[in-house]
């Protein structure tokens, strides 16, 4: 504040005024412990607790936990959202990339009705993208009817049901909804770096590769950054798009924390179960995030 | 056309159609008679149109679409509400403490829901509100507060301080100051937060799932989870009905297109 406080009168009413301020917080701040926090707290507390969700819960300790921890098919969830960091993150971050920079100086007329499209998976809810790619995997689905037509018969399959390839078809579905905004973000992104700067490279007599590594990647920094984090989080937490393809199966393979979570929960019902998984699906996502956001802010300014 | 704009234009026409083929195939589904095993992508000779008479009346849509505008009007309004005046308090009002109640607020942001939704559960249970739309309204207006606080504070903060210091020589308060300075100042920031909520509660799926029993109470993309289940093997009744719960997604998206991307793009990189 820049007005100099002489009288200690006005100091009192400017503190009261201040602490007045915590009125407009409190409506956003009840409804967030309510319904956030407040769930939290009690998942944290559920999580030591044999509990069905009707009669008398059982303390246990750590034991929910070590259960999870120390047991392969209860691990496996875990894995398998960490790999789908593959499809939801890595490949989207890449593509985009490389397509944003092949972009960059593109002139159409359909600039406006591709950048619609791009984002359309993104409009649309993750239930219906669900239902979308299961009809592209299903035994007449145009995955199938495409490799017959070009000869691959032996390669057709009910891909959903397939140990094998479940998973990576689970996963290019994600790729599907997460490179389109991938992409806009960092066309956006690229159109905010200083011409100047594209110029100068080509002064210097730099490639398009030198360029992009010069110029491009550094300036993007900051989208790079929100794309991996955002696309992370969507792995680690994935759910409908799971729960509407496979449910999890064939067998486990497609298995994820959230679903995981889900079924001990609300079918199985164990209560601490489900928390336990819970509060290490929350912690996995801070220890992955908190370092990469670190990473990606340090000096985002530039 | 230079040799130079090649090259952009086949990455433009790949990734185009690798966006939407699965949107045209699940369209030729839609249209194949019903009852009949569509094949991949293969436009019908006779399209029928009428499948989504049909798929309308089979998912019984009316209170459908009813329910989720109940939703969105229940959590939309209140959450830009109460939002902007956490967003106002923390950012112009200098109240001790805000920068720490700023982290308490972001930190929200990662937060996936299904780390919430089993004591969620117990707790509408134990309010008396589970199976009703209460549930997921409630829910969702406090699920969004870490977003909505984050994204109006953000605007406030770019708001210069000589309209607060007016408005304060004025005579008025920071209520005042508040509701008729402020706010109305606020409305391209309020919009395009108002889109995002409507998107991200129209399009709940999990918490509609948990929380309400009964499909028809829920947001259509709850219920057509249910659908699925139920009419999973009648492919062309399923498309249409898919087809069905986009459409207002994609037409609101139409309709708000500039500010829907900008909402998305600025939306991702703030948080």
């Amino acid at each position: 504040m820049r007005d100099s406080r002489t009288s200690t009168g006005r100091q009192v009413r400017n503190q009261y005024m201040r602490y007045s301020g915590w009125l407009f917080v409190l409506p956003a701040l009840a409804m967030y412990a309510t319904f956030v926090l407040w769930p939290l707290i009690v998942s944290v507390n559920y999580s030591f607790y044999d509990w069905n969700g009707i009669s008398e819960s059982e303390w246990v300790g750590f034991r929910n936990y070590k259960r999870i921890l120390t047991d392969e098919t209860q691990l496996a969830p875990i894995f398998n959202s960490l790999k789908l960091i593959v499809f939801f993150t890595v490949v989207p971050v890449f593509v985009g990339l490389l397509s944003a920079a092949i972009l960059h100086n593109l002139r159409s007329r359909f600039l406006g009705a591709y950048r619609t499209t791009l984002f359309l998976p993104q409009v649309i809810p993750l239930v219906a993208s669900g239902i979308v790619w299961g009809w592209i995997y299903s035994p007449t689905g145009i995955l199938n009817q495409t490799l017959s037509w070009v000869g691959l018969d032996s390669w057709t399959r009910p891909w959903l049901a397939d140990f094998d390839l479940a998973f990576p078809a689970v996963g290019v579905v994600g790729a599907w909804v997460l490179t389109g905004f991938c992409t806009l973000l960092l066309s956006a992104g690229i159109s905010k770096i200083d011409p100047n700067l594209y110029d100068a490279a080509k002064v210097d007599g730099a490639g398009r590769f030198q360029e992009f590594r010069a110029v491009t990647l550094p300036g993007l920094r900051r989208e790079i950054g929100v794309c991996v984090i955002v696309t992370m989080i969507g792995a680690l937490a994935s759910f409908d798009i799971v729960f509407i393809t496979t449910q999890g199966g064939p067998g486990r393979e497609t298995l994820v924390p959230g679903i995981q979570i889900f079924r001990a929960a609300f079918v199985e019902r164990r209560v601490g179960a489900a928390s336990a998984m819970a509060v290490i699906l929350m912690l996995l996502i801070w220890i992955l995030i908190l370092p990469i956001q670190r990473y990606f802010q340090r000096d985002a300014t530039r | 056309m230079t040799r130079s704009q090649l090259l952009p234009r086949l990455v433009m026409a790949m990734l185009l159609l690798f966006t939407a083929i699965p949107f045209l195939t699940l369209l030729s589904a839609s249209l194949q008679p019903l009852g009949v095993s569509p094949r991949g992508l293969k436009w019908p000779s006779n399209p029928r149109w009428s499948n989504f008479v049909e798929g309308y009346q089979v998912a019984d849509m009316t209170p459908l679409l009813m329910s989720s505008t109940l939703i969105v009007i229940g959590v939309v309004p209140i959450s830009l509400l109460i939002a902007s005046l956490a967003g106002y308090g923390l950012a112009s009002l200098r109240i001790p403490g805000a920068r720490w109640m700023l982290l308490v607020f972001i930190a929200g942001l990662t937060i996936p829901f299904e780390s919430l939704i089993t004591p969620l559960y117990f707790q509408m249970k134990s309010l008396g509100v589970l199976n009703t739309r209460w549930a997921v309204i409630l829910a969702l207006i406090g699920l969004f507060m870490p977003f909505g606080v984050f994204w109006m504070r953000s605007h406030f903060v770019s708001i210069p301080n000589e309209i607060s210091e007016a408005a304060r020589i004025d005579g008025a308060g920071p209520w005042q100051a508040f509701w008729r300075v402020h706010l109305p100042l606020a409305r391209p920031a309020l919009t395009s937060l108002a889109i995002l909520l409507f998107l991200w509660t129209w399009n709940q799926f999990i918490l509609a799932l948990v929380l309400i029993d009964d499909p028809s109470l829920r947001t259509v993309a709850g219920a057509l989870g249910a659908f699925q289940s139920q009419y999973g093997t009648n492919v062309v009744l399923l498309a249409s009905v898919s087809v069905l719960i986009m459409a207002p997604t994609i037409i609101v998206f139409v309709l708000f297109r500039k500010q829907f991307s900008k909402a998305l793009l600025e939306g991702a990189v703030k948080g």
